[in-house]
């Protein structure tokens, strides 16, 4: 070891001074020797290469337009906001659809059961827990889902997501982040889990994991369901026709951009306190801009993507909903068990704007973030209240019945937005990071900022008389 | 020609996996990616290769071997790379072997209808070896886009060696495996241009220039520590206490590692 001492020391030394002149020149140094290589790379390139007159290539006009740093912005606004629009629209006419024809069925199911003579209990459990939990997964859930991902197919299919990419690149760097982390986040629209696993494009391992413990903060198409559903029960009984679906469609992409500032912050924290250190550089290719293939879009977006992740809420919401049944209907005196959960829940949930049974679903809903309507609307019901819910009017009054005010609206929505993430993304997250304690970090975080945003939020809008 | 040194073959089977036979050049194969670098190594070395990975990195490592004039050269194709900041595994990988591994010759191979983004690397790998022959591919797709490359005022520019090549059609090939024997053998001694950076960039460096001297005794290109340092790279921190470390023993513990 002794040998090596000498030169070490040196090298440190060298380090130290090469440290503070670096700050001198506010860490700008690597930037601008980047810059500079560019510009001789440029120069020489113009000296030695001669083209034919350069006629701007369509996509390089296209290109001046959506990374404009006047245009780049509203046009992803504009464009979330559209999608948004076009899904709740749409979701709207297919949701009643399928509800009918599900809840129609249902009866048709009692029917058989009342026929065959069949203990109340068994009915309770198979139809009035598992079969209406499956009904409402896929009559809320589903549609959203069937509408938004073809569109998002259809945005990366164009080429379109790199460019977001380029547009906020230097606001990652701030944040002292890898600015492929939207890329992440894009995918976490799809599914979160698939969002963590998509960190490993980033190659620096601490902005990958900077990129893990955020992907939550964006809404997956197992969440951004609920917010519609929710959105449109609310906004829907205050206005009326086209400009209501404009209004749902403002509030979801305020949602998410909330969702993507806390990212942002979230990040720019981690940077300072427990992952130090500096954004590095990376090139960004844009790819040209492709014709979409509309069969390949509709395939991987409604068999890849819709059917699988409906098949895993499936698969989650049928035994959820049978135990929210017996939960419901199991009795300890004169209290069902879930009336007993959710009165134990119930003061730590209203200082945050929610009610028990709210907080409960979220809970139940850890296997799958898609259960959580569904179990909310069925603890509900199961509490004395058996009415026929087929239009959203009723699911309303449901909701209204049970107290809810446009702060317990807008509570739900947030904590939905920011609340622990789901099992599959969890054990993602502990595959990709190795580690028990990102992992638990990456539960914590969210969880910490969801129960602190609707505190405030609740606290607030309490203090100042407006509910 | 450092490649009968004893110290430096089991350096380069250590750290990089490569064992070139006595007499051997080795030569690296830099470029970005899509510039048609597999053309031109399987062009050049033909059947005569195999791949693997770099020892400890999860990055393929082909390597082949051509010979010309009765000279045996081993040629190993460095991964894909817009640059060699280290910014990545595989800029991390061509960056060490370019600059640790010491090759007899850097190939960078340049795609001529996008010369300008291409360069970027040259322009990197001169920095850190004058030892470096550009290969400018793709010349029969510039022509088809009507891009001209005037080789000439290239050659003038840089300051090394330029070949114009279109691998597909084996164009070029042989003028290349001219200039590679005639660097390799020191014949043709290339004289890279000094990149000259802003103000600022150069008066940071020239504070550091006397200590870095002073450090790394000549195994290094002083400018470029430098500029790394300057640009705060922890990794390259790392790597060059290693490498500068010749102590044998540190090196077979630091491999270990």
């Amino acid at each position: 070891m002794k040998s090596v001492v000498r030169p070490l020391t040196t090298l440190s030394e060298v380090c130290l001074d090469a440290d503070s002149i670096r700050i001198q020149h506010d860490n700008a140094l690597g930037d601008k020797i980047v810059a500079d290589i560019y510009a001789s790379a440029e120069t020489i390139a113009k000296r030695v290469v001669t083209k034919p007159p350069a006629v701007k290539t369509l996509d390089a006009r296209i290109d001046d337009i959506l990374t404009s740093r006047i245009f780049g912005y509203p046009i992803m606004l504009a464009i979330l906001g559209v999608i948004f629009w076009f899904t709740i629209e749409g979701a709207n006419v297919l949701s009643a659809l399928l509800a009918d024809a599900l809840f129609g069925f249902q009866d048709v199911l009692t029917g058989w059961f009342t026929v065959v003579n069949a203990p109340e209990w068994l009915h309770g459990v198979l139809v009035l827990g598992l079969y209406r939990g499956l009904a409402w997964v896929i009559s809320v859930m589903l549609p959203p889902m069937a509408i938004f991902f073809p569109f998002f197919t259809l945005l990366e299919d164009l080429g379109y997501l790199p460019r977001v990419a380029f547009n906020l690149d230097h606001v990652f760097k701030k944040c002292k982040a890898c600015g492929k982390q939207i890329l992440t986040m894009c995918m976490g629209f799809g599914c979160n889990a698939a969002g963590v696993v998509s960190c490993r494009i980033i190659d620096s391992p601490r902005e990958r994991l900077i990129a893990i413990l955020t992907n939550n903060f964006v809404p997956c198409n197992g969440r951004f369901p609920t917010l519609i559903a929710v959105a449109t029960i609310f906004v829907a009984g205050t206005l009326t026709g086209e400009y209501s679906t404009f209004m749902i469609a403002a509030m979801i992409t305020g949602l998410v951009l909330l969702g993507v500032l806390i990212t942002f912050a979230v990040s720019w924290l981690l940077s300072h306190t427990l992952l130090k250190g500096e954004a590095s550089s990376m090139v960004l290719e844009l790819p040209p801009y492709r014709k979409p293939q509309f069969g390949a879009i509709l395939y991987r977006s409604l068999i890849d993507r819709t059917l699988f992740v409906l098949k895993r809420a499936v698969v989650m919401a049928a035994p959820a909903g049978a135990l929210t049944w017996i939960l419901a209907n199991l009795y300890i005196g004169d209290t069902s068990i879930l009336v007993y959960f959710a009165n134990f829940l119930q003061p730590f949930a209203q200082a945050i704007g929610l009610d028990g049974f709210i907080l409960l679903a979220f809970i139940l809903g850890l296997p799958a973030n898609e259960i959580v309507v569904p179990i909310l609307l069925m603890s509900y019901l199961s509490t004395g209240y058996m009415i026929e819910v087929d239009s959203l009017e009723e699911l309303r009054a449901i909701f209204i019945d049970h107290g809810w005010t446009w702060l317990t609206a807008l509570c739900t929505m947030l904590f939905c937005l920011l609340h622990w993430p789901c099992t599959t993304t969890l054990l993602s997250a502990y595959k990709e990071s190795g580690s028990t304690k990102w992992t638990l970090l990456t539960f914590l975080l969210p969880t910490v900022a969801g129960i602190g945003v609707c505190f405030v939020v609740a606290q607030t809008v309490r203090l100042l008389g407006l509910v | 020609m450092n490649s009968t040194s004893e110290s430096h073959q089991q350096m380069l089977s250590r750290h990089f996996g490569i064992t070139p036979a006595a007499n051997q050049f080795v030569v690296a194969l830099a470029g970005n990616p899509n510039v048609g670098k597999s053309t031109v190594f399987n062009a050049l070395t033909g059947l005569r290769q195999h791949t693997g990975n770099w020892p400890g990195k999860t990055v393929d490592n082909a390597q082949g071997t051509f010979t010309y004039q009765d000279q045996s050269f081993l040629l190993v194709d460095l991964p894909g790379t817009y640059s060699i900041l280290a910014h990545s595994v595989e800029e991390q990988v061509a960056r060490d072997f370019i600059c640790f591994g010491r090759p007899d010759v850097t190939l960078v191979v340049l795609d001529a209808t996008c010369l300008e983004r291409n360069l970027n690397l040259a322009l990197q790998v001169m920095e850190i070896t004058p030892n470096i022959v550009v290969c400018v591919n793709l010349m029969d797709e510039a022509r088809k886009k009507n891009i001209q490359v005037d080789i000439k005022a290239l050659e003038q520019e840089l300051g090394v060696p330029v070949v114009a090549t279109a691998a597909r059609s084996h164009e070029g090939l042989e003028e290349l495996q001219a200039v590679l024997y005639q660097v390799a053998k020191r014949n043709l001694q290339p004289r890279p241009k000094r990149l000259v950076y802003s103000p600022e960039v150069e008066a940071a460096v020239e504070q550091l220039l006397p200590k870095i001297n002073r450090l790394i005794d000549h195994k290094l290109d002083p400018r470029w520590v430098a500029l790394r340092l300057l640009d705060g790279d922890q990794n390259f921190i790392d790597t060059i206490s290693v490498h500068l470390e010749l102590n044998p023993l540190q090196i077979t513990k630091e491999a270990a590692v």
